[in-house]
């Protein structure tokens, strides 16, 4: 190992059928799943090779690493078309129902595998020794949440998986950064590189087929925090846009970027409210007292938002546009009332189920969240004895929780009604042949959650297996050279090297940029002009030209990102993948002339939403080599009728979309 | 509240198969300083980065000889309290303490099988290779009930 170094990598070439690009939920799923089909191909003598690649270790990677207090999405007694009508209410409408409605009708098998391994589920009193699948009931914290102690809900998932493929098939530490096309056919994928982060070696793959699953997009906005506490992201903060981005680089079609998630949470900690909302009944209160999303209900009129609202059931953006009425008033700070929800509910306790109580309060923060118990201790908050702050955050992009972001897949072909466009072959495969995704990665279908994530990766890995099946006596054969993909991959490494020493501050060279300045760079020009938390959400036409420019200028600059190590080197990719990723959000924010998410984020130009014009999804590709971004219309379809109390608006039929 | 190391607890892992914080930490911010170069003690690991620390506790809980801790993020809580839980493999234990020394204690479960015995496909159907095209069902066929009244075109 000697003759290499740091700035000559070693590098390491293979050869699989199948690459599952990430480790977490929808990648577990995804392991899960294909083996066994891979297996049964094995009997009949086809062969394939799967392989995993993790950034960093599998028990504790990705959105779920720290645990969770709920599964968000569990059908139970429910049909699947009406968690396709809970997220087509929750999105403004705008939703692959196909994409959706399969997710709805596979997740519940993922959950019970789940309690199988060795999750533990909270259920009903009489119900405790009964299994989901054995009919146990489990508690409920609104109509597709189930409670559970789910501190180690990603280590048991992440080990089924493990388990299935072995971890001779499993490469942690290893950052895949690039992916690349096939040389005879520019819409097809052929590989994918990236480097250790633990030693000198950079790693090529090429494959049949891939499964990227690398997770959303966070701190592409400045946050709230920026000295120490700018890690104490809502969503995770390794999550770098990687997804996105190396679809978008390679020619994949994306879909509503413009969407974000910007989750009112307990301010600072950002401890979850669902279970407060929800399971406690908890109600959120303004400076005075007041019950400000009963008061601001009116003024969902003044721009048409009300045609998404029935009563005070609406969509997640329009409870935060009730708050941000409040915010540009002065009339915060926004409290949730814990105390009165918790001597509410104790009210026919006995002391004994009070101390559970609390115990569960607590819980749900300690399984996901314990910074928000470290600003509780901090700050000498007692539950049920003070009142906390609640407060909306920086924006996230992703496409898995209560967001949309992401990639434009071909859906599943046996849902009645699909139109043309929706499908064009494999279960969610990419515009761009053989490269699939799931999770985060798939747009359009927010509301998956941990659970419809897993669900997800494994409907995935099902049509990667026939893909590969169908495709076994293709060669892949990489567009670039070994050595161009290296020396790209590792220039961050090269720049530092070379320039040094022509200074005698690290950090301070007229030659390089460091990434972590890089990060700071990008936050402030997407806070600043791409409506973001200093301007309350707001943008317009003109600030979104100057965050152009300066976008542009960036996209310049990342080819002089120094890494001085290689920590270093996986920040640069990082925020290499964030810039992208920030750069789509920017650009379809610019296309979509309406405020469909108000509360998300406002086009001050245009404050309506604008059924008429935008009732469609917005898909965009990218072309890296000339830097142009195309977008275009894509036609929305209901599948699903809709129910007897929902919005006439939502039924409404798309018109003039081009 | 970016984890750091206790000096007179930390070992390095010198006795176990790998280094636990540096290998499990999600996010590449634990590091073992060999030669004390970087910290001036050598064998210790140290948060490399605690400005990018999600305070996920993943090197907290993974830690066998509890060496790693908390200090809340300095930029946003007041001084003087702790988080700290104790892992085991079956449930975790919570010690909390308030800034004003008040005490919290809860244990919850984690798993209710034995760490590493997760069976991926125990009572599990095999897979069908005529199902391998179908959209509507996964291996285990355990799709759930669809009403298909409920689509326009039904």
């Amino acid at each position: 190992m000697s003759e290499y170094s740091f700035g000559n990598p070693e590098i390491i070439e293979e050869e699989v059928d199948i690459l599952i690009i990430g480790g977490g939920m929808a990648a577990c799923g995804a392991a899960f799943e294909a083996k066994r089909w891979i297996d049964k191909a094995m009997e009949q003598g086809i062969n394939l090779k799967v392989k995993l690649v993790d950034k960093a270790a599998m028990s504790r990677s990705g959105a779920v690493a720290q645990g969770l207090s709920a599964i968000n999405t569990y059908m139970g007694e429910n049909d699947p078309a009406d968690y396709v009508r809970y997220v087509r209410d929750d999105l403004m409408g705008i939703t692959r129902e196909d994409l959706v409605y399969d997710v709805g009708r596979h997740v519940d098998d993922s959950v019970h595998n789940f309690e199988k391994w060795g999750l533990p589920i909270w259920k009903q009193p009489g119900d405790e020794g009964k299994t989901l699948a054995e009919g146990g009931k489990g508690v409920r914290s609104g109509k597709w949440q189930i409670m559970i102690n789910g501190e180690s809900y990603k280590w048991v998932v992440a080990e089924a998986a493990k388990n299935a493929i072995g971890t001779e098939n499993i490469a942690e530490h290893v950052f895949i950064v690039r992916l690349e096309t096939d040389r005879n056919d520019p819409k097809r994928i052929a590989g994918a590189a990236g480097f250790s982060v633990r030693d000198n070696t950079l790693h090529v793959y090429k494959f049949k087929c891939c499964l990227l699953a690398a997770g959303g997009a966070v701190n592409v906005f400045r946050p709230r925090s920026v000295g120490e506490g700018i890690g104490r992201a809502w969503y995770p903060v390794w999550n770098a846009g990687s997804t996105y981005s190396m679809a978008a680089e390679c020619g994949a079609e994306l879909t509503l970027m413009e969407n974000r998630f910007v989750p009112a949470r307990f301010k600072d900690g950002y401890g979850p409210v669902g279970a407060w909302f929800l399971l406690f009944k908890a109600r959120a209160l303004n400076a005075f007292g007041e019950n400000y999303q009963k008061k601001n209900y009116g003024s969902l009129k003044d721009h048409g938002y009300d045609a998404y609202a029935t009563g005070l059931k609406m969509g997640t953006c329009l409870r935060n546009h009730l708050m941000m009425q409040e915010l540009k008033d002065g009339r915060g700070p926004l409290f949730i009332d814990t105390p009165t929800a918790m001597s509410n509910l104790a009210q026919n306790m006995t002391p004994q189920e009070i101390r559970h109580l609390e115990a569960e309060a607590w819980e749900d923060f300690l399984d996901m969240t314990i910074a928000q118990c470290g600003v509780w201790a901090g700050e000498n908050i007692e539950p049920d004895k003070q009142m906390s702050e609640i407060m909306p955050t920086e924006p996230y992009l992703l496409g898995s929780h209560a967001g949309c972001a992401g990639i434009w897949v071909s859906g599943p072909q046996d849902i009645p009604g699909t139109p043309d466009h929706y499908h064009w072959g494999y279960n969610r495969m990419t515009t761009v042949k053989g490269l699939f995704t799931a999770g985060d990665g798939v747009g359009a279908s927010g509301h998956k959650f941990s659970s419809g994530s897993h669900a997800e990766g494994r409907i995935a890995a099902k049509a990667m297996v026939k893909f590969a099946i169908d495709n076994k006596d293709w060669n892949p054969e990489m567009a670039r050279s070994v050595d161009e993909i290296t020396a790209e991959i590792y220039a961050p490494v090269k720049t530092f090297l070379k320039h040094k020493h022509y200074t005698t501050t690290i950090n301070v060279n007229p030659h390089y940029i460091t990434p972590k300045m890089f990060q700071f760079r990008l936050q402030k020009i997407m806070d600043e002009y791409v409506a973001g938390i200093s301007t309350l959400y707001q943008t317009n036409k003109t600030m979104l030209e100057v965050a152009e420019r300066k976008l542009e200028m960036l996209r310049e600059d990342s080819l002089k990102m120094r890494a001085k190590d290689l920590h270093e080197l996986l920040r640069a990719w990082e925020n290499y993948h964030r810039l992208i990723a920030a750069f789509a959000h920017m650009k379809h924010i610019q296309f979509r002339e309406e405020s469909r998410y108000p509360g998300y984020y406002y086009r001050t130009d245009y404050m309506k939403i604008d059924d008429e014009h935008w009732k469609c999804f917005t898909n965009s590709t990218f072309n890296r080599h000339t830097g142009e971004w195309k977008l275009w219309k894509v036609p929305y379809v209901q599948l699903i009728r809709k129910s007897d109390d929902e919005p006439e608006a939502i039924a409404r039929p798309p018109s003039r979309v081009t | 509240m970016p984890t750091y190391v206790r000096t007179d607890k930390c070992d390095g892992c010198k006795d176990e198969d790998k280094v636990y914080c540096m290998y499990i930490c999600p996010h590449d911010l634990m590091l073992l300083d060999k030669d004390g170069s970087k910290t001036g003690h050598a064998m210790k690991a140290l948060n490399q980065e605690p400005e990018q620390c999600w305070e996920c506790y993943a090197c907290v809980k993974a830690c066998p000889k509890q060496a790693i801790e908390c200090r809340h993020y300095a930029d946003v809580v007041p001084l003087g309290a702790s988080v700290q839980p104790l892992r085991k493999t079956d449930s975790i234990i919570w010690s909390i303490k308030f800034r004003n020394g008040n005490t919290k204690r809860f244990q919850f479960p984690v798993r209710t099988t034995p760490e590493g015995s997760a069976d991926p496909y125990g009572g599990e159907p095999e897979a069908n290779m005529d199902e391998l095209a179908d959209h509507g069902t996964l291996f285990t066929k355990s799709t759930h009930d669809c009403d298909l009244d409920q689509f326009i075109e039904s």
